[in-house]
This record gives structure tokens, C-alpha cells and sequence, in this order.
């Protein structure tokens, strides 16, 4: 995944009373087996990165159970997949059971609940880009990388040499780059089939894939500023 | 018709996502002045009196949802809905990455309105960019004090976090965002008690959908009337609408409502490929019911789209020309919503696994003509039987699919079942398809 922005730490306002005593709490409120399962910060070796991230996430709500999807988020930038060493180290820091995390993880399409390849490539198999040719690039980007296409079209698939991670995915929400992919979380498109070799060449050696077809590049469809309504003069508000 | 931009007004200025550049074009104005100047329920009345439409799907209105909200001094939050999945929606995105600061104004104004101290922007997980491009742009407010604990000391807090989701359609829906927000399965709620009154953490919550947000700096600056000179008596105001697939110029249009949907796929989005026609149209994303070529003159709005047994919803048109296979295009419809289906409702959860199974048969020559009453009764039982509308969203354009096109599918079936058919093509369809299910 791409580096995520970090907002500065003196601009975030605490968030009402989350403290240790609300952790303590929380366990306690819990019944005691499942109490039980929550691991104790001291039986898990977690890197002090990764609880620094998580412990800033939690400020940031006003329920530290609200922090359980950018938690998995750290754990799998951290470890490249949500894995249950990762998942257990996150459910220590915020005071939850492993498996309350591992039951989020597994909902959510862009947790992997396994090990995957390195570059992650999504492509766009819904209505609007399968019209244009989604299949066909999503096959393209399989042939470039060795990844099994009928996994990649079902459950997504990892290139034999693990640098690749490719899938079939639902709407992006990018109908207007139609066929498209995401590529390490960015966008690309409209793509040609040629594109994929292209891409997973430039990823290989460390460049960013396909510059000119990235989505920031993309200006408004329909062109210049038409001239503006009458309606809009002199309330110049953005 | 041109397009009419006002939140697309100088969409391209590249300096348009930094603060600088959007105080250049009197940004935070609005802000300004509701926090120093105006009273909270002298602003939801004017939101009311905007006429402003939801634009995220459900099109009720902004200012009456608002009014909802209890009074007073308690806990209240708003939430901003960013997770845009609606095949063939994607307007939002545009809007935040390329004019985030408009919307950041709109949560905080319409946090002001509410009286809410917290606010969140779910935005769905894939747009990580789009969400870095937000966290830079919530970090200048702050620092610029239109966002923190006392807003443009004004004596008002208002705190604005963005919150990443991890790739749910689900989560779309208010309930199942509240779910997720809190850190769960995003699984819809049971309703009532709607959000207003017990949402987010169990207090009263309002969710608007990012356009809906990004129109009320132009209402505060603008006033209701001057909404009201846009668009129609029912639907006010302008729409970005996102025009995709079989389109010579695929992406978003802002106009006035009331536009004809011909002007908006023709002469905007450039229409079909030469010699090519448009065969079905979804006026308002994939969970719309779909359309004709002999209704592409249908004015642009909820209530002519209403009346013609579809909707407008998130505003996004999905054009299917006539190389198009509309069993196929059930299909793929009708996967994504088996693929969402969050499981929780049995009519949703079986109903989207039995109509993919069923449009399957009919690829695999395996189906009858009865195949087509069974897939409607199917539609017809998923329909106001769950939590949420998900399972409809599946029911209604595969059923409207099966009633108008319903000579295609039988055509299909037949095809089909010829000896020696074997399955039809079921990939590109930029290819002619052999067994000619595809109508001229």
C-alpha cells in the first residue's frame, strides 16, 4: 500500500475519555471467557511501529473499537497480509479478542486473510468496463504475470514468483477510465491489453507503472469551463 | 443544454485541492459566515426550503433529514458517506479528489446545523489516493481553524476524521457505514430507530452523501432561492452525473435537472459508437431499472424517472448498445449483488445466489421459457423482504431486464438449447456472438 498520509499529531484533539482505564474497562465488561482471550501487551512481540500506528488510530474515535478497520489496515502495510501474528499483536494493543479482528478482516474484499503477492493489481470486471473490455485485460494482466486466471476472475491469485497479486474485482467506482485496474492502490486507465506487460515490467524495476494513464492525469469530461451561467456571475464561491 | 457547473466550477484548476487555491475562489466563505453570523435552525430551514435532494440514492430531502435530529446539548455526529460503489456511480470521486475543501466545508456547516462536534467521512477503501488527498486537506482546515475545537472562534467544535473502509458495497448503505465506522462487520441495522435518532455510538447521526454536502457552501452563500433557479420544482439544484459504458465520452457532467437524458448521453457523453444504438439504459446505477431507446427523452429528474418505473439514484447512466447481450448484462448485474449480499437476510443472501445460478442456466442451454417466471417470482419475493435495500437493488433491474427484454432471453434460451450451441461467449462482447442471442 501506498504511505499514508499521517495527520500531524498536534492537530488531532483528543477524543473524550480514551484511556487505559477504558481498555480495562472494556475487558472487564466482557464475559470471561472471551475476556479471557485477549492478549496481554506482553505476550505479543509487536514491533514499536506498528503499536505507535494503531495507538494513534484509536485516539482518533470516540470509541476505540471504531479503530479496528485502520488497525488492520497497519497490520497488513506492516506484514503484507492481515496475518494472525499481525491480528493477534493489533487485538493486544486495542483490548479485543484476535478473532473479533480476524471476523472484520475476513469481511472486507481488500483484507488479505493470506499471504499475497507483492504488487497488488485490481481489475475491473463490472458492468461498465466488462462492456469494454475488462475480461480481456483482466487475462492480460494474468498472461503477464503467470497468475491462474480462473483463481484471478474468483478469489484473486499470486504470480509463482510472488511479485503479483492479481483479481478480478467488483466496480471501482472508475466507469469513465473503462477497463481500468488498480495498481498499489492507484488508479489506471482506459487500459489496453498491451498495458499489462507494460505495467508489470515498470513495477519490476521499480517505476511507476503507466505514468500517462494514471487517474490525477484525467481533467473533467467535459472539457474547458463552459461559459458560466448568468445565474453563477459574482457568486464566485469555488 | 451545456453543462451548468457550480460544485464543477474551475473542476481543473489544478490548485483547486489546496486551501490557497480554494479561498482563491471564496472558499470557506460560507463557513465563515454560518459559524460567526447564522443560527443553526435558521440554516436546516434553508436547506429545507432549497428543496435539496439527497444525491446519493434515496434522493429524500437534505434539510428534512437534518430536522430529525433531536435538539439540544448531546452527542450527535455527522457522517459524510464516501463509499461510493454503485456500478456506473463515480462522481464523488471527482468531487473529492479534485475539490475536497468544498466538501469539507459542507461537513462542517452541516455539522454546525445539527449540532454535532464530530464528524467522519466513510470513504470506501479503494480510493486510497482519493483519501490521502482528503487527510492533506482536512489537516490544512485544521491548521487553518476552520476544523478543531473552536472553529473559527466561534466557540464551536467540530472534529473531522477520515476513516478508510476495506472494500464493502454494503457499507454504502447508512446502516451497515455506522456498523463499520464502529468498527464491525458492516451489517445493516433493523429500522427504526433510523440514525437521526440512534446512530452512530447510539447517538443521533446525520449521513449525506458527498454531492449532497458539497451544494450546501453554494446554498449558505447563495441562499435557497437562488438553489431553487436550478433544476425543476421537484428536483432543485444542478447534478454531476456520471455517464459509462458503450459512450464515446464516458465520464462526469454536471447539468441542471431536467435535462433530457438524450442531451445527457448524446450530446455530452457523445453516445453510442457510430452505427451503433443505444439498446438499454440504467438511469440511475446498476440497482436502477433499466431502460429504453424509446425513453431517452425522459426529462432528468427523480420524479419523471419515478414515474417511468426507475429512479435516478446516485445519478449515474450506464449505456448498453446493441451488441450488448441483456441476459448477459443480468448476469453480471446480478453477481455483483451476490457477491456484496452481506448475508444477514435470507431472501437477499439466497436470492441473489439463485437469479445468478438461474441466468446461468440460461447460458448453459440448461434453462426453459418457465425459467423466466420463476426468475421473476424470485425478484418479486426478494423485494421490501429485508433489512436493507440490497437484495432490491439486484430485483429491480434484473426484473425490469426480464419483463422488457423478455424475447431476447426466451431468443436466448432457444439458442441455447440448439444441439451443438454449446455455452455462448460469455466474454468480450466486443466480438459478434455466434449463437445470435444478441437482438439486431
Amino acid at each position: 500500500m501506498s504511505s499514508e498520509f499521517r495527520q500531524p499529531a498536534h492537530l488531532i484533539a483528543p477524543t473524550d475519555d480514551l484511556t487505559a482505564g477504558e481498555r480495562r474497562r472494556l475487558i472487564e465488561s466482557m464475559r470471561p471467557s472471551d475476556a479471557e482471550g485477549v492478549p496481554e501487551l506482553h505476550e505479543v512481540d509487536i514491533p514499536d511501529e506498528l503499536r505507535e500506528q494503531i495507538e494513534e488510530m484509536m485516539s482518533r474515535y470516540p470509541q476505540l473499537r471504531s479503530a479496528s478497520i485502520p488497525a488492520l489496515w497497519a497490520v497488513q502495510r506492516h506484514y503484507g497480509w492481515c496475518s494472525p501474528e499481525g491480528i493477534r499483536q493489533a487485538a493486544a494493543v486495542m483490548g479485543v479478542t484476535p478473532a473479533y479482528l480476524q471476523s472484520v478482516a475476513s469481511f472486507y474484499d481488500l483484507f488479505a486473510t493470506e499471504p499475497v503477492g507483492r504488487h497488488r493489481v485490481l481489475v475491473c470486471t463490472n458492468i461498465s468496463c466488462w462492456m469494454r473490455g475488462g475480461d480481456g485485460l483482466l487475462e492480460a494482466f494474468c498472461e503477464a504475470s503467470g497468475a491462474d486466471a480462473h483463481e484471478a476472475s474468483h478469489h484473486g491469485a499470486s504470480s509463482p514468483d510472488g511479485e503479483f497479486f492479481v483479481k478480478g474485482f467488483e466496480c471501482l467506482g472508475a466507469c469513465d477510465l473503462a477497463p481500468m485496474a488498480s495498481i498499489d492502490a492507484r488508479y489506471y486507465g482506459p487500459l489496453d491489453d498491451d498495458d499489462a506487460a507494460a505495467a508489470l515490467d515498470a513495477l519490476r524495476s521499480g517505476a511507476e507503472p503507466l505514468p500517462d494513464k494514471a487517474l490525477p492525469k484525467r481533467a473533467a469530461a467535459g472539457g474547458p469551463e463552459p461559459t458560466p451561467d448568468p445565474r453563477l456571475e459574482g457568486t464566485d464561491v469555488a | 443544454m451545456p453543462e451548468t457547473r457550480v460544485l464543477f466550477r474551475h473542476i481543473d484548476d489544478p490548485q483547486l485541492a489546496t486551501i490557497e487555491g480554494y479561498r482563491r475562489h471564496d472558499g470557506y466563505k460560507a463557513l465563515e459566515r454560518a459559524f460567526r453570523e447564522l443560527d443553526p435552525s435558521d440554516l436546516l430551514a434553508a436547506f429545507e426550503d432549497s428543496g435539496l435532494r439527497g444525491r446519493g440514492g434515496a434522493g429524500f430531502s437534505m434539510g428534512k433529514k437534518g430536522s430529525f435530529l433531536p435538539r439540544g446539548e448531546m452527542r450527535k455526529y455527522v457522517c459524510c458517506n464516501a463509499d461510493e460503489s454503485e456500478p456506473g456511480a463515480f462522481k464523488d470521486r471527482e468531487l473529492m479528489m479534485k475539490n475536497p475543501h468544498q466538501l469539507i466545508e459542507g461537513v462542517a456547516i452541516a455539522s454546525l446545523a445539527v449540532g454535532a462536534s464530530h464528524a467522519f467521512i466513510f470513504i470506501r477503501g479503494e480510493y486510497w489516493e482519493v483519501a490521502d488527498i482528503l487527510d492533506r486537506a482536512v489537516a490544512e482546515a485544521y491548521e487553518a481553524n476552520y476544523l478543531g475545537p473552536n472553529v473559527v472562534n466561534s466557540g464551536a467544535k467540530v472534529e473531522l476524521v477520515v476513516h478508510r473502509g476495506a472494500g464493502a458495497y454494503i457499507c454504502g448503505e447508512e446502516t451497515a457505514l455506522l456498523d463499520a465506522l464502529e468498527g464491525k462487520r458492516g451489517n445493516p441495522r433493523l429500522k427504526p430507530p433510523f440514525p437521526a435518532i440512534e446512530g452512530l455510538y447510539g447517538g443521533p447521526t446525520l449521513i449525506n452523501n458527498v454531492e449532497t454536502l458539497s451544494n450546501l457552501p453554494h446554498i449558505v452563500n447563495n441562499g435557497a432561492n437562488w438553489f431553487k433557479s436550478f433544476g425543476t420544482e421537484q428536483s432543485p439544484g444542478t447534478k454531476v452525473v456520471s455517464v459509462s459504458g458503450c459512450v464515446e465520452r464516458p465520464g462526469n457532467y454536471e447539468v441542471e435537472l431536467g435535462i433530457p437524458s438524450r442531451e445527457l448521453i448524446f450530446d455530452l457523453a457523445g453516445g453510442p459508437a457510430e452505427d451503433r444504438r443505444v439498446k438499454a439504459w440504467f438511469p440511475g446505477g446498476s440497482s436502477s431499472p433499466v431502460l429504453t431507446e424509446a425513453e431517452l427523452d425522459l426529462p432528468y429528474t427523480f420524479e419523471d424517472l419515478a414515474e417511468a418505473g426507475s429512479m435516478l439514484g446516485s445519478g449515474s447512466i450506464i449505456v448498453a448498445d446493441d451488441t450488448v447481450s441483456v441476459p448477459e448484462l443480468a448476469l453480471r448485474t446480478a453477481r455483483f449483488y451476490h457477491h456484496e449480499s452481506c448475508g444477514k437476510c435470507t431472501p437477499c443472501r439466497e436470492g441473489t445466489n439463485w437469479t445468478v445460478k438461474m441466468l446461468e442456466r440460461i447460458t448453459r442451454g440448461e434453462a426453459t421459457p418457465m425459467d423466466l417466471e420463476i426468475i421473476a417470482s424470485v425478484q418479486e419475493n426478494i423485494i421490501g423482504h429485508c433489512l436493507c435495500v440490497l437484495g432490491d437493488s439486484m430485483a429491480m433491474p434484473v426484473g425490469a431486464m426480464v419483463a422488457k427484454f423478455r424475447d431476447e432471453f426466451e431468443a436466448a434460451i432457444e439458442a441455447a438449447r440448439r444441439p451443438g450451441a454449446g455455452d455462448f461467449d460469455l466474454s468480450p462482447i466486443d466480438r459478434p456472438l455466434t449463437t445470435g442471442v444478441s437482438a439486431p
